[in-house]
């Protein structure tokens, strides 16, 4: 079955989405992420979206839910990448992705980890 | 039956096309026309196949000026109107083109029809497709004229959105004008390609340039801010001025969460402060 790589850097996860999202997927990494915060204790999470240029309200909840489940797991989520088409795309479907941390791309994203993390 | 009634303009003008082409742009001449001798060649030219259009329209006896004959007639008027619209003469000067037909047409039709209500006939007949051919060409300039506006609305609109930048890591986009649905998409989308383009962190809003701020236009500037949080970029809305935050608070729009400044270089300041950077010199110290 098709899955989505979930890899490791220090305390971190790393989830890059190169594929087409569709829903069954999207709740396979839900399992598959929360799995791996707990097993690897890992303190954030970086979902990288670059790819991703097709969002619908499904997906966009799914990623809120991951971060809300992380939060919970004590591991910090931060979305990276996402596209201006993508961005309006949320916005227009009302979901602001309140709690959710973004950055630009994964640079920016793991010094924003880094730091929050460390204090 | 009709036919024959209306025979004699169709005549007349094959016969005096060359006669009625000078006296035409004798006419033309008197009215006055603009501009330098290539303009005036360029008439001539203009005039010389509009008549010969009009003879061909005239061939199969359809005097109406709307048929299928009359296609290359209403393709020059079209094409002169488009022309003139675009050089800045007004709607009475691009009718008076056809319009000024009349004179000599008249004149050569009095010579060769003697019987009176013959005459008057021919006349009449002339007068109608005359003046149709005048009202299309009022048309043909005004939709010109309406395709220039249409035009200078979309550069307007791109026009009046720009993204600069002020630093590095830092954008503003000062809004000039009303925001709607269709300019608060183009406002969006020229801010996130630019954070892309950039990769800024942080982006000033400047709405000193907008008259009103309503609830339509604080939520279109919230869904701004809220797709270039999801990039990653933070919003500061500077400009806002003392009636505005009154309005605002009086519609009981929420702003709370979005940084807002008083003006541009507060926001700038804090915008600063945020990416690490700072000025050397007095207006840090000021602020502080």
């Amino acid at each position: 079955m098709e899955r989505i790589p979930i890899l490791r850097m220090g305390r971190f996860l790393l989830v890059t989405i190169q594929v087409d999202m569709h829903d069954q997927l999207a709740l396979t990494l839900q399992d598959d992420l929360t799995e791996r915060i707990v097993a690897d204790r890992a303190k954030g999470v970086l979902i990288d979206i670059s790819s991703l240029d097709v969002v619908d309200s499904f997906i966009g909840r799914m990623i809120s839910n991951i971060a809300g489940m992380s939060r919970v797991l004590d591991a910090q989520t931060v979305v990276v990448g996402m596209r201006p088409a993508v961005a309006i795309t949320l916005v227009e479907l009302g979901l602001d992705l309140a709690g959710v941390r973004t950055a630009l791309n994964v640079e920016k994203g793991m010094a924003l980890l880094q730091n929050s993390t460390v204090a | 039956m009709k036919a024959s009634e209306r025979n004699p303009l169709v005549e007349v003008l094959r016969k005096h096309e060359a006669d009625i082409l000078a006296d035409w742009l004798k006419e033309q001449a008197r009215i006055g026309t603009r501009g330098d001798a290539a303009q005036d060649k360029e008439l001539r030219n203009v005039s010389r196949e509009f008549l010969a259009s009009v003879n061909e329209g005239l061939r199969d006896g359809d005097v109406e000026g709307s048929g299928p004959s009359w296609a290359r007639a209403r393709e020059i008027l079209f094409a002169l109107s488009a022309s003139r619209a675009t050089q800045g003469y007004s709607p009475s000067e691009t009718a008076t083109f056809v319009f000024s037909l009349k004179q000599p047409v008249f004149a050569r039709l009095r010579s060769e029809i003697t019987d009176a209500s013959a005459l008057a006939e021919a006349f009449w007949a002339t007068t109608l497709l005359i003046d149709r051919l005048g009202l299309f060409t009022t048309e043909a300039y005004q939709k010109t004229r309406e395709e220039v506006i249409s035009r200078q609305q979309r550069e307007l609109l791109e026009l009046s959105t720009p993204v600069v930048e002020l630093w590095k890591d830092i954008l503003a986009l000062p809004l000039i004008g009303t925001l709607d649905s269709s300019r608060t998409q183009v406002v969006m989308e020229s801010l996130l390609e630019k954070i892309v383009a950039s990769g800024a962190s942080i982006a000033i809003i400047d709405i000193t340039g907008v008259p009103t701020v309503d609830t339509l236009v604080a939520q279109h500037l919230m869904k701004t801010v809220a797709a270039a949080r999801l990039m990653g970029a933070d919003c500061i809305i500077s400009g806002i001025r003392p009636q505005i935050a009154q309005t605002i608070v009086h519609l009981g729009v929420d702003l709370s969460q979005v940084t807002t400044k008083a003006s541009l270089a507060d926001a700038f300041l804090v915008a600063l402060a945020r990416t690490g950077s700072r000025i050397e010199g007095n207006v840090q110290a000021e602020a502080a």
